[in-house]
């Protein structure tokens, strides 16, 4: 029998500024081939990094592994000092707070409205009913809302709902700002005014990490760019681009 | 927990019947429609094993001695008897007694003819069971006492009341069955029903960072809610209809009134209350509880 590779270990030190950590990450789903495989990637605090590729790529799997909604197959990861792979169930509350999550199907809760949406996120982490009365409507301001404070989710446009989950992913102060697609289902002037929230958001400190296929948006915001195909990073760039892939 | 937290979780118990509103309904009708069933077979059960007490209490073992048998050796033997588990009641009575008792009852005037009584021996132990189910074994001890002439019984409603608590045992456990099993899919389908609704809150709260208990908790207060709601409302429905029944009962059919003896429904609802609250609860928390565990998982 032919004798099988050893795996190489990584004794690699993680630096201190470096909040998110990928070593030779390997996921398969039960069927077909590894949704990612043997990626290795190094973020450090305060970076904004889009990450894009094709259909199918890996890249929602990437974001599913990083809030620990998936567990590798193989490699590490760690986040924030987390090693995502051995954290404990119960830990894994604690370790999301320092997280702020944004889909591109914003999961509002249609029945309530823009104030309690944002509440919501604070009730959950247990804020005192006095500090949620002063941040959220600050917090509202800061995504040009506050004058929609008391709208049911099914009245406000979908770019209004984009900047309701933004908020509620900001209010309780997030190190890293995890996005799937958070512009998929906005038309040009809405992905903009996305795009510069999350940006500003960026200049205030918070890392943030979005999966975009807007092409012109990424072009133009000159940020580090990691390019996913079939499972691996095959670009990896500071100020780069939108690689045409034909 | 934080004191606001733990006022919030309740209050969100209560805003989620409102959010789903059909979900609610749907659940507190499933309940209730079990636990109304539940309520009336339990409200008739304990009726008819009140009429079927009652008839136990009444049959006896009547002892008779051999001519000759002192009152003192009869004492002894109602003493021995009254050591033994099954016998509830032993009473004495004298040959004289067993006269008047028959005079009263078949003579009536006519029995001055008699100077002395014709009963003399006829002094015997009227003896009363717990259980109308040991009575052949009483009869059996009894009547390998030496000193005992004859045993008089009522066999047939002996057996027949037995074989008819036997009955009552059997059926009721089966329509409790049937009635738990029903329930169990019924709920499990109004559960199901919820879920979807529920799905994308509980998978927002995980990703915002909420512990399973905080996730749960709205989840359970909401669903004892259900539970407490799906339970009162058929008790007050067999209340009124019970006192109802009774009243009609009791004024058209005199005959059958004295005969039936109901239940007062204070009795009936003594243990039909906790019993009724403790499952409807049991269910709503149980099933809220088990619902939200499948989705914690995220
Ligand atoms: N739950 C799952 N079970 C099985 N296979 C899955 C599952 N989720 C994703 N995959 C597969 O894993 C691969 C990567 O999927 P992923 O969702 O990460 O792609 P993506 O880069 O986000 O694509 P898109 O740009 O379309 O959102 C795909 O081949 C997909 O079919
Ligand atoms: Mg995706």
């Amino acid at each position: 029998m032919e004798r099988g590779y050893r795996k190489r270990k990584t004794n690699r030190q993680i630096p201190e500024d470096e909040v998110i950590t990928l070593e030779n990450v390997t996921k398969s789903y039960s069927t077909g081939a590894p949704a990612l495989n043997g990626v290795t990637l190094h973020i450090k605090r305060g970076e904004f990094v889009f990450i894009v590729g094709d259909s199918g790529s890996g890249k929602s799997t990437l974001i599913k592994l990083l809030l620990r909604e998936l567990v590798p197959t193989d490699g590490e990861i760690t986040v924030l000092g987390y090693n995502l792979k051995r954290i404990k169930h119960s830990k894994i509350p604690k370790f999301r707070r320092n997280l702020g999550i944004v889909f591109q199907d914003f999961r509002l809760l249609k029945d309530r409205n823009v104030y309690e949406n944002v509440a919501f996120a604070q009730r959950i982490v247990q804020t005192p009913t006095r500090e949620i009365k002063r941040n959220v409507p600050s917090i509202l301001a800061t995504v040009n809302l506050a004058g929609k404070y008391k709208n049911k989710i099914n009245q406000l446009s979908g770019g209004e709902q984009q900047r309701v989950a933004l908020a509620r992913a900001l209010v309780n102060k997030p190190a890293i700002l995890l996005a799937d697609e958070p512009t998929g289902n906005l038309d040009p002037n809405n992905s903009w005014e996305i795009m510069k929230l999350m940006e500003t958001i960026n200049e205030n400190g918070t890392t943030v990490i979005v999966v975009t296929h807007n092409r012109e948006i990424v072009n133009a915001m000159k940020k580090r760019v990691i390019t996913m195909k079939k499972g691996v990073i095959i670009e990896d760039e500071e100020e780069g681009m939108y690689i045409d892939e034909d | 927990m934080r004191i606001n937290s733990f006022f919030y979780t309740i209050g969100q118990g209560f805003k989620n019947l409102g959010r789903n509103k059909w979900y609610t309904l749907a659940s507190i009708a499933t309940i209730t429609a079990c636990l109304f069933l539940f309520g009336l077979f339990y409200a008739i059960i304990t009726n008819f094993q009140n009429v079927v007490k009652t008839a136990e209490e009444g049959v006896s073992v009547t002892v008779f001695f051999n001519e000759g048998t002192s009152e003192d050796e009869i004492l002894a033997v109602k003493s021995d008897l009254e050591k033994r588990t099954e016998v509830r009641e032993i009473q004495y009575v004298s040959a004289d007694e067993a006269w008047e008792g028959f005079k009263e009852e078949y003579l009536g005037e006519y029995a001055d003819g008699f100077t002395e009584n014709p009963l003399a021996d006829s002094a015997n132990l009227q003896i009363y069971l717990n259980d109308v189910s040991m009575q052949p074994a009483l009869v059996t001890y009894i009547e390998s006492i030496s000193s005992v002439r004859e045993v008089n019984r009522s066999e047939v409603t002996a057996t027949t009341l037995s074989g008819l608590n036997l009955l009552i045992a059997y059926v009721s456990a089966g329509i409790i069955l049937v009635l738990l099993l029903v329930s169990v899919f019924l709920i499990s389908n109004t559960v199901t029903m919820g879920i979807s609704v529920r799905k994308d809150e509980i998978n927002i709260m995980k990703y915002i960072g909420a512990t399973d208990f905080f996730v749960r908790a709205p989840f359970v207060v909401e669903g004892i809610l259900i539970g407490l709601i799906g339970s009162a409302i058929p008790l007050v429905i067999i209340y009124f209809v019970y006192t109802h029944v009774i009243t009609y009962v009791v004024s058209r059919f005199t005959m059958l009134s004295s005969l039936l003896n109901f239940l007062p429904v204070e009795t009936v609802f003594h243990n039909l209350i906790p019993i009724s609250l403790l499952i409807g609860i049991g269910i709503g928390f149980f099933g809220s509880f088990i619902t939200v565990r499948k989705h914690l998982h995220v």
